[in-house]
């Protein structure tokens, strides 16, 4: 029979043992092979420090998995304040009777995601409990990194004139989830945009050093987190809907499911508020990075109507974009 | 993509706004039936486009929206029952009732799935046997021939412990019952999409023939409603109001054929109970004596209290036509998506939602 996570491997004992050691080598790096109880390292400058938890269902979805969004969430949290991020942390909460090579394969995208973001993992925990307590697994992440001298990038930073820029298209990952998840199948499947994003942001600084914000779109889409940009910053934000760019399967599952891909979730895009004059040379350096082909200026931000987003339609009617509120439920009809 | 761009493409758009300007000369007042055509024309900002003398109306045609408290009620009660399972679409989740609402009796404990189909609440009757699945039948003929379908494949497979609470309504009947309540003046028509998928174009011929009023049938893109808006304006102009399609992708005059076959196998019509409009006769559907077994409203005993509608609240009038949500004393104040006091406000396709969510009534 295939292997299965017992609660005797989170119980302390040998299988506990046994497990975390299975997966040392995937993470072979001084800190973690001590297995102390902390990792001790040293660390310059200015720090940024994060945590997320990941609880997707279903854990493998295309384009990623849990694994590589545990990875991915927390180096692009790390990178929407410009840090460089160095050090994670990996805790795993177990759903007993996981399939152990469901856990491996997890582990194996970690490492992947881990090397391709240049960050180490230097401490974790792993915790089994009862089946039915979760649902598979749980992952929390939590970051460190540090912030290059001069970068001040905040969520308060955008200015009047300034011009609004979209790394790609947007709703990606949450239409491959929910489309694995109910079952929809389509001609050509959705894939999840999970993606490391501190090259391209790292790209963006050199070319600028005046990036007012940075935010990843995630959870309630593009149009929650221009609304959370706009109350902080007190300023408007108008947006065209025509330069806003969504793939044909995402439109076309938004269309089926009576979704809004700018409410649909993403996880390797960002969004940047920008001086207009380091708009264009910030879009072209974007454009050479494979996370940001198909990076656009979608907008501007504005004195009028503070705290609100405003698009104009592609018929030419303006509207309110408002932040997500509830949950994405489908419609009826 | 094929069948949406091109119903959004800006330049047709504009050209069919210009011809609409130039074609309306009187003062005409529309009602877009269906809550996905207010979506649409919100979503796109149709009704700024539009000249003055076009006056735009929402109607009832949202199922969750219309679905009267007392049958609601029965739905809520359900989901406190020890091994039943409610099956719903997801709009319904966040409705409140008289004295709760389906999201709060999950909270307590109650089974309440969301389901994107009814063969999938089927699906949940066959693996859960020791379950009793109560699929609640909410919709216009958009939704009920999959619901009859369920019916009868769980018929066909004597599935025993799968049931259908029918709200169903239907909308020809409450059209009527609107215009002849002499509530709301209208000129012309805007037909749902959907439905008209399933009963065609000719349940309409009644309103241009008897009413004297425009009807077009329309699909749920910014460049469908335009078209559709054009040709009503033509038809009233030229004093010859008729029945027309503008969603001959969708929809043709005798409708799916199939799909009416299948609800009439499994359904008949009955009286129903429209929130803000009343009992309206032949407007709803109940399972058939053959079917009653998977009747949920035959099957369990369902007691509840008198139904109440919640204070303040204009949901009523606003299905009729006679409010909008910018009349409501509620509306931004205390009522909004995260705390919706009444249905228009929690179904996507509600007006007061639709309002809410596109900035209707805020100054830029």
């Amino acid at each position: 029979m295939d292997e299965k996570i017992l609660l005797a491997h989170g119980s302390g004992g040998k299988l506990s043992h046994d497990l975390v050691e299975s997966f040392l080598p995937l993470f072979d790096n001084r800190l973690l092979d001590k297995l102390d109880d902390s990792a001790v390292f040293e660390l310059g400058g200015r720090l940024a420090f994060t945590t997320d938890s990941y609880v997707v269902s279903p854990i493998f979805f295309p384009g990623g998995d849990i694994g590589k969004l545990a990875v991915c969430g927390t180096v692009n949290d790390l990178a929407m304040s410009g840090a460089t991020p160095l050090y994670l942390s990996l805790s795993l909460i177990i759903e007993e009777g996981l399939p152990m090579a469901d856990l491996q394969k997890v582990m194996a995208s970690i490492k992947k995601s881990a090397e391709e973001a240049g960050v180490s993992v230097v401490t974790g925990d792993t915790k089994v409990i009862n089946r039915g307590s979760a649902d598979k697994l749980f992952i929390n992440t939590s970051g460190i990194g540090v912030v290059p001298p001069g970068v001040d990038i905040s969520g308060s930073g955008a200015k009047p004139g300034d011009s609004i820029i979209l790394s790609g298209t947007i709703g990606d990952h949450g239409i491959a989830v929910m489309s694995k998840r109910e079952g929809l199948e389509f001609s050509s499947p959705v894939e999840s945009d999970c993606a490391p994003l501190h090259g391209l942001v790292a790209d963006m600084l050199k070319v600028t050093g005046q990036i007012h914000c940075l935010r990843d779109p995630t959870r309630g889409g593009l149009a929650s987190t221009l609304n959370e940009l706009a109350r902080q910053s007190g300023v408007g934000m108008r947006i065209e809907e025509e330069k806003i760019p969504v793939r044909e399967g995402v439109h076309a599952a938004c269309e089926l499911l009576g979704l809004d891909p700018l409410y649909v979730a993403n996880e390797g895009k960002l969004v940047a508020v920008v001086p207009k004059v380091e708009a264009g040379k910030v879009v072209d350096i974007m454009h050479k990075s494979p996370y940001g082909q198909q990076a656009a200026i979608i907008g501007e931000v504005v004195t009028e109507h503070p705290g609100r987003v405003v698009m104009k339609t592609s018929l030419g009617a303006s509207r309110i974009v408002d932040m997500l509120v509830g949950e994405l439920l489908p419609r009826i009809c | 993509m094929r069948f949406v761009d091109e119903y959004r493409n800006s330049e047709l758009g504009k050209r069919l706004v210009d011809r609409i300007h130039r074609r309306s000369k009187k003062p005409i007042r529309l009602m877009e039936f269906c809550g996905g055509h207010t979506v649409t024309i919100f979503k796109h900002g149709i009704r700024q486009l539009l000249p003055s003398t076009i006056e735009m109306l929402s109607g009832p045609g949202c199922p969750v929206c219309v679905t009267a408290n007392a049958d609601l009620d029965r739905a809520i009660a359900l989901a406190r029952f020890p091994d039943v399972v409610v099956a719903t679409f997801g709009d319904m989740l966040k409705v409140p009732g008289s004295y709760s609402s389906l999201q709060e009796v999950r909270a307590e404990g109650g089974d309440v799935r969301i389901v994107y189909s009814a063969l999938d609440a089927l699906d949940m009757a066959r693996r859960n046997p020791d379950k009793s699945v109560v699929m609640l039948g909410i919709g216009f003929e958009t939704t009920a021939p999959t619901i009859a379908a369920s019916v009868l494949e769980a018929s066909r497979e004597d599935v025993s412990n799968y049931y259908v609470l029918s709200m169903h309504k239907l909308c020809p009947p409450v059209i009527k019952a609107l215009l002849d309540s002499g509530e709301v003046r209208l000129d012309g028509l805007v037909c749902p999409g959907h439905v008209s998928a399933v009963i065609g174009s000719r349940p309409y011929d009644f309103l241009a023939r008897d009413y004297g009023i425009a009807c077009v049938v329309s699909g749920f893109e910014p460049l469908d409603v335009l078209q559709c808006i054009d040709m009503l304006v033509a038809q009233i102009e030229a004093g010859k109001p008729s029945v027309e399609i503008a969603y001959r992708r969708g929809v043709r005059p005798e409708g799916n054929v199939r799909a009416l076959e299948t609800m009439g196998m499994v359904f008949e019509n009955c009286e129903a109970n429209w929130r803000g409009i009343g009992v309206v006769p032949e407007s709803g559907m109940r399972l058939r004596e053959e079917y009653r077994r998977f009747d949920a409203e035959s099957v369990f005993e369902v007691e509840v209290s008198l139904p109440r509608e919640p204070e303040g609240c204009i949901c009523g009038d606003i299905l009729r036509g006679v409010k909008t949500p910018l009349d409501c004393k509620l509306f931004r104040r205390v009522c909004n998506p995260e705390n919706p006091v009444g249905p228009c406000m929690v179904s996507s396709e509600g007006s007061c939602s639709a309002y809410y969510l596109y900035g209707e009534g805020l100054a830029d």
